[in-house]
């Protein structure tokens, strides 16, 4: 399975920002391997985050996003104890979640 | 007589179709494949039911005027209007020109930034698409020194 989102989220005024890093291949589905055969795409479709609990952040993304893919959002209304989960979902239904609580 | 295994995997197939079905807030399809299988920037807009984009100085693309490395590209959209619906970041020359589609909630600013992969020095667009479809755009060349496709 991947490893752990690394999931910093700091809270300024009534906004808190939120910086994931996930860890994901990104494959494109254009690169060839080394033997010359198209590796298959492979890539983080889906992307939601929640605030304790409530939907805030739904995305859907393509293979144009770089490996090990970084995010930035501000979340409203958040503040320090709070909790932010990051969800992701790739194109071959595999998923993973992870949370931070606010700093 | 069905294995486990099948029955297994009949149920996530079903509950694929259920997940695609939820998130009644954002009323979307789960992945628009329309949206990422666009060529040009006006189509994938299309698929997000957005009409003909206009440049708009409320929109804002921010992006390095030179990429090092096209592999990671820090490429980020905002926007300053409310009634925004989608956020679209796109590569104009990449093989698929839509990188990512953020839908805008209450609950977040209308403010993203992630990293694409360029294959070649390109126009970059945010672009805003409204409640009513209203498409607004900003661009912005960024210059790619090697290419980050894995040409």
């Amino acid at each position: 399975m991947a490893d752990p989102m690394r999931i910093r989220a700091q809270a300024a005024g009534d906004k808190v920002t939120v910086r994931v890093l996930m860890s994901h291949e990104m494959e494109t589905g254009q690169r060839k391997d080394a033997a010359g055969k198209t590796v298959p795409a492979w890539f983080i479709q889906e992307v939601t985050a929640a605030h304790n609990s409530k939907p805030v952040l739904s995305a859907e993304w393509g293979p144009g996003v770089s490996k090990n893919p970084f995010l930035q959002f501000a979340v409203k209304g958040a503040k320090a104890g709070d909790k932010i989960a990051v969800t992701w979902k790739d194109n071959k239904g595999d998923t993973r979640t992870d949370e931070a609580t606010v700093t | 007589m069905q294995t486990r295994r099948e029955t297994i995997q009949q149920s996530m197939v079903v509950a694929g179709l259920l997940a695609s079905a939820g998130f009644p807030q954002f009323a979307h399809a789960a992945f628009n494949k329309n949206g990422f299988d666009a060529k040009s920037v006006q189509d994938a807009v299309k698929a997000y039911g957005g009409g003909n984009i206009a440049e708009s100085k409320d929109v804002t693309v921010t992006g390095p005027d030179i990429a090092e490395n096209g592999a990671v590209v820090p490429l980020g959209a905002s926007t300053s209007l409310s009634g925004v619906k989608q956020l679209l970041v796109l590569v104009e020359k990449n093989p698929s020109a839509l990188i990512a589609m953020f839908h805008v909630s209450d609950a977040v600013d209308a403010n993203f930034l992630t990293r694409a992969k360029m294959g070649q020095s390109s126009d970059v667009y945010a672009v805003a698409i409204m409640a009513d479809g209203k498409a607004l755009f900003a661009k912005k060349e960024v210059k790619v020194t090697l290419g980050g496709c894995g040409g």
